[in-house]
């Protein structure tokens, strides 16, 4: 059988997601064209080889719109074969175009294929493409739509979580984050952003090292307004166990608003001798899932759960998670249900640290996983992420 | 034309005025829907005509809407497929026909001089100019009734006011004032009385054009959904109506679709979405019952509809409150209001005078909110003459005693105020608990004895319960029945009977939220769920709004009349009981099934879980199914055996009476007409299965088996739709 394999994975440093951030002179067809001539040029690739370039994105309108994946390809200078589609499976995106491109190379339609995901949060607002789902009152009424801090402060109040726990977990990314940096952990992926030939940045902006529970136990609660305009209400009337939705996340314990791209190179074991590369590790498998899409971001428990049983493994198999830090109680949840220790998760901090570019994320802590596998010489690794809408994502990988 | 006459000036405006034959208030038949093609031809082919108006021939409004009559009649058949395809021309003709009045290519303006409402308002709309007096009411209220404005008012009504002011006045179906209108945009000119026609008539001769805003050229609905400026307001509706009507409203939804489905369509496309969710509407069920219950029952018990006929209408023009607590109070104020002069005793002074301030309040406030003014509220109040003297009471019409629930207390107030009265006076009991054969046995006159259950605040509360005894007479019941018509009160009779009607069907709701909490089920479920039933509140908190002393002490009574054994774990009775010995009463002392600390929500009492140890912390929607069935079949199922015993006599009173009296869900009509809704078979099945999980309780009456057996219902089936 034909087994997809990991030759490299690189991404952008994450750029503050406002009119003050490091990359919101730089646009988003940019930042993607650097994360594929980046590929390019540090394996030396010839890229007539290489089939296809999927990119998640999650607002794909505007300077994202226009499938951004084929028209980054063409800017890259990219051979004219490759061809390119953009997805979006909301905040997995670009795991899920990692995924796509595996399945690619594993199906046979591809011998190579890129994977990763671009969003220019600063330039083009989050939300800002619409979407039935939460405007139609015909869909919202039948999909109980709820915004998803208000699902992540929902299962902080389910699970018992405190703010002051959440915020707990917050300080630990931040200090994971911080020593990572400080170690130069993330260099091995770091691609960092040039505009005009200058370096406009080289490292993730968005982190406060300086957080601790007391500097977060000052911020308001982000989400307690939307609920008492009426979502606590229709939160509760999916768990009518929840007395009182205390809402415990802010922005201080919740993923940052962030520009970046990443990519990730797959193909096949012949492919990669043709090319003249050593794969780092091999995909052994994948798998998206439907869950609960109120309370929404419960995903990443089952999706993992799917995933393992696919593949024949437990959770004791898995060396090393990421998933990603879209609220604290989402990681939290996580941890409490499928029984994984804080050592074995986001060892080096996360979105909350780190900022959270919805559609490059799931390349980027892929990536990380990778990277922190092949320094610890740990085996094995599982990335996962909740998704918009009751959904989970997630890839498990090996190192070979 | 047989509901409009028409009349053409010099000045070649046409004035079609709007006079249903034989009736005080114009409504709009399928009649008077027929009436709007003529009236369409007559300006489109008089030559002579430049303009027209749309007036009311009517003193008392313009009109009030559709008629409810015709729309009741089929609403609820839940047609589907073609017979749903077939009937829409029929049920979509006033829509077209007043998109073709608005494009007949020539000015028309409406004249509004008192109320237009719903389909009276939707008229309106389709002219190109609306003038209103400024004691004019407008507004489109189908939704209090089930319905959505399916002639166009959805989609007129946002192009003209914007998205936010149409949901407003579509959801709450409240009416506004002309100013109001104006400010909001969908009346034009506001004149004063007498003056709408003379304006309406100003504007065509000042060369006004006969084209909507919507039919010109490059015309867009500003703030869409998915706009900067509309998105967050487009998100936030569906979550605002879920928080208020916990999805049990079809018509609700429906209004905010043909917002947003219609959005910017052009007029007829968004015409046709209107057409198809309104009829899709008006065939479900809640459509049926909230037409039946909340507009005809309603209005037909306001009019006396029980009242027997062949006694003489009695006008009371003097009339005395024994007690001046909370009811005796709210009682005195509803009758000055209404110009009854009103003796207001208590055994103290100081506590009539109270009882009194409590008008004087009520009037203050309506004076500093403009409601009323200085002089009205000055003779209001001098109607009530507090005193402690029982001889003020000479001549009253009619007394009614509110003091504690305490037979000989009753007993004594009922003689002294029996001897100071006229032969043909009634003597009225205000006892919520207390049967009234019973406490008859006091009077002098027990055939002229009577209950009259007022519901607390009395000034807002629209129900009565009328409670006939063994010994009253039918001139009583009469005379009663008169008394609350003067009150312009909602009166339901009932037979005497523990707990009468209303108490006894309430009390089942708590009960059985109760029973739910000592097998386990965690109270925010309980409570969560009870809500979603579309009761104003869960069981449990209610228990504590009510007070649980209170509820605890007519349990005692109960045990005490029947000779019941001590109540032992695992009753509800025993529950109150150990609730109250530890001074748990409830809202009343801040400590109930809630704890109300100061200045915060309330939140559950943490003991609560110690005395009933928490099984079921966890719901599914399976689980939620389950327990609103069982809330609201419990008091559906005791509401069928009050009738099966005669204490109800109608089904009528019965549901009018739970949706006024305690907020039993409006979306269902009522406890009986949500039998009908379920089916009576289907409904005396699920009760018997739950009889046999969870105890007599339960029990189908023989009254519903029977009618199980024969097919039977309780109103009449829904008619087809006319294709």
């Amino acid at each position: 059988m034909r087994q997809a394999y990991i030759y490299d994975a690189v991404r952008t440093p994450r750029g503050r997601g406002n009119a003050k951030g490091s990359l919101h002179e730089v646009t988003a067809i940019s930042l993607a064209t650097q994360v594929l001539q980046a590929l390019r040029d540090r394996n030396a690739l010839d890229t007539s080889l290489i089939d296809d370039v999927i990119l998640g994105c999650v607002a794909p309108i505007g300077e994202q719109g226009a499938n951004i994946a084929r028209v980054a390809a063409l800017n890259a200078g990219l051979a004219q074969t490759v061809a390119g589609v953009q997805m979006n499976r909301f905040c997995a995106s670009g795991l899920e175009a990692v995924n796509t491109a595996a399945a690619k190379v594993v199906f046979g339609e591809a011998d190579a294929a890129i994977g990763g995901g671009v969003e220019s949060m600063s330039r083009v607002k989050m939300g800002s493409d619409g979407g039935a789902w939460s405007a139609d009152p015909d869909v919202a009424f039948t999909t109980g739509f709820a915004p998803q801090g208000v699902g992540a402060d929902a299962i902080a109040t389910l699970a018992g979580f405190s703010r002051t726990d959440v915020d707990a977990f917050a300080a630990e990314s931040q200090k994971r984050a911080a020593a990572a940096w400080a170690a130069d952990r993330f260099k091995t992926s770091i691609v960092p952003v040039k505009h005009a030939g200058v370096t406009v940045l080289d490292h993730d902006e968005f982190i406060r090292p300086e957080t601790t529970v007391e500097t977060l136990s000052a911020l308001k609660p982000s989400f307690a307004g939307l609920g008492a305009a009426g979502f606590d209400s229709v939160m509760r009337q999916r768990y009518p166990e929840i007395e009182a939705i205390d809402h415990v996340h802010h922005a201080g314990n919740s993923s940052g608003i962030v520009d970046g791209a990443s990519g990730v190179l797959i193909g096949t074991r012949e492919m990669g001798e043709k090319m003249g590369l050593k794969p780092r590790a091999r995909i052994v498998g994948s798998a998206s899932i439907g869950s609960e899409p109120t309370i929404m971001l419960t995903g990443p428990v089952a999706v993992t759960q799917k995933a393992l049983a696919r593949a024949g493994m437990s959770i004791g198999d898995i060396d090393l998670f990421e998933l990603n830090e879209a609220f604290a109680s989402v990681v939290m949840y996580f941890m409490q249900q499928l029984k994984v220790s804080h050592d074995r998760m986001n060892v080096n901090g996360g979105a909350i640290a780190m900022g959270h570019p919805l559609g490059a994320t799931g390349g980027m802590i892929l990536g990380a996983l990778l990277d922190e596998l092949e320094r610890t010489d740990k085996a094995t690794g599982l990335a996962t992420l909740c998704v918009g809408a009751g959904m989970g994502t997630a890839t498990i990988i090996e190192r070979v | 034309m047989n509901n409009f006459t028409v009349s053409v000036d010099a000045d070649g405006v046409a004035t079609f005025l709007f006079d249903v034959p034989g009736r005080t208030m114009n409504t709009f038949t399928d009649s008077a829907v027929a009436d709007i093609d003529a009236i369409i031809a007559k300006i489109r082919d008089d030559a002579s005509i430049k303009g027209a108006i749309l007036a009311s021939g009517k003193a008392n409004g313009f009109c009030a809407g559709a008629d409810l009559g015709e729309l009741g009649e089929t609403a609820g058949g839940q047609a589907e497929g073609p017979a749903r395809e077939a009937a829409l021309p029929a049920t979509s003709r006033m829509s077209r026909a007043l998109r073709a009045l608005e494009t007949v290519g020539k000015p028309v303006a409406a004249a509004i001089e008192g109320i237009a409402l719903g389909g009276g308002f939707e008229f309106t709309l389709a002219a190109h100019y609306r003038v209103a007096s400024t004691k004019a009411k407008v507004g489109l209220p189908e939704v209090t009734i089930g319905l959505l404005p399916g002639a166009g008012g959805t989609q007129r009504v946002p192009r003209l006011a914007g998205v936010p002011a149409a949901l407003d006045l579509m959801l709450t179906g409240a009416p506004v004032d002309a100013e109001k209108a104006k400010v909001i945009g969908i009346v034009d000119e506001v004149v004063e009385p007498g003056q709408a026609l003379a304006a309406a008539k100003a504007w065509i001769m000042n060369g006004g054009e006969g084209v909507q805003p919507w039919d010109r050229k490059g015309y867009a609905m500003p703030d869409g959904p998915y706009s900067d400026a509309g998105s967050a307001g487009f998100i936030l509706t569906p979550a605002k109506i879920m928080a208020k009507s916990y999805g049990n409203y079809p018509a609700q939804k429906n209004i905010a679709r043909c917002v947003y489905e219609g959005f910017n369509l052009p007029m007829d496309s968004a015409l046709r979405v209107e057409a198809r969710l309104f009829l899709d509407t008006q065939q479900s069920p809640q459509a049926r019952a909230m037409i039946r219950s909340l507009f005809l029952s309603k209005r037909a018990l306001a009019k006396g509809g029980a009242r027997p006929k062949d006694v003489p209408t009695y006008t009371i023009k003097k009339a005395a409150v024994l007690g001046a607590g909370m009811m005796g109070a709210g009682i005195a104020y509803a009758q000055a209001r209404v110009g009854i002069d009103t003796v207001l005793i208590d055994v103290a002074q100081a506590g009539a005078d109270k009882g009194k301030g409590y008008s004087e309040t009520l009037v203050a406030k309506a004076v500093a909110k403009d409601a009323m003014s200085q002089a009205a509220a000055d003779e209001l109040v001098g109607r009530i003459t507090a005193t402690t003297d029982y001889d003020a009471i000479k001549g009253a019409d009619l007394v009614v005693e509110a003091v504690f629930e305490d037979r000989a207390l009753k007993a004594d107030v009922t003689k002294r105020a029996e001897a100071q009265i006229g032969p043909d006076a009634v003597f009225a009991s205000n006892t919520s608990t207390l049967p009234i054969t019973g406490l008859s046995e006091a009077a002098e006159r027990p055939a002229n004895f009577i209950g009259i259950h007022f519901f607390s605040p009395v000034d807002r509360m629209e129900l009565v319960e009328i409670i006939v005894g063994k010994a009253t007479s039918q001139e009583t019941l009469a005379k009663a029945l008169d008394y609350c018509k003067q009150l312009k009160k909602v009166p339901i009779v009932v037979n005497d009977s523990r707990g009468f009607f209303t108490s006894r069907v309430f009390d089942t709701y708590i009960r059985e939220g109760l029973e739910m909490l000592i097998e386990g089920i965690a109270p925010a479920i309980i409570d969560n769920v009870g809500r979603m039933t579309g009761m104003p509140r869960g069981p449990l908190e209610l228990l504590d709004d009510v007070a649980i002393d209170l509820v605890d002490r007519v349990a005692g009574q109960r045990r005490i009349d029947l000779n019941l054994p001590a109540p032992v774990a695992g009753d509800t009775d025993k529950f109150l009981i150990d609730m109250v010995g530890q001074e748990r009463w409830g809202r009343k002392n801040g400590k109930g099934v809630y704890d109300y600390p100061q200045g915060e929500p309330k939140r559950l009492w943490a003991g609560l879980a110690e005395m009933y140890p928490v099984k079921i912390s966890q719901s599914s929607p399976e689980l939620v199914e389950h327990l609103k069935q069982r809330l609201l079949y419990r008091q559906a199922v005791e509401a069928a055996r009050c009738m099966d015993e005669n204490v109800v006599t109608a089904a009528r009173d019965a549901d009018v009476g739970a949706i006024l009296g305690w907020g039993f869900a409006p979306w269902t009509g009522g406890p009986i007409s949500l039998i009908d809704s379920v089916g009576v078979a289907e409904f005396t099945a699920a009760c018997e299965a739950l009889a046999a999980q969870y105890g007599e309780r339960f029990a189908p009456p023989a009254l519903l088996k029977t009618m199980a057996e024969m097919g039977e219902r309780f109103y009449p089936a829904p008619k087809p739709l006319a294709a």
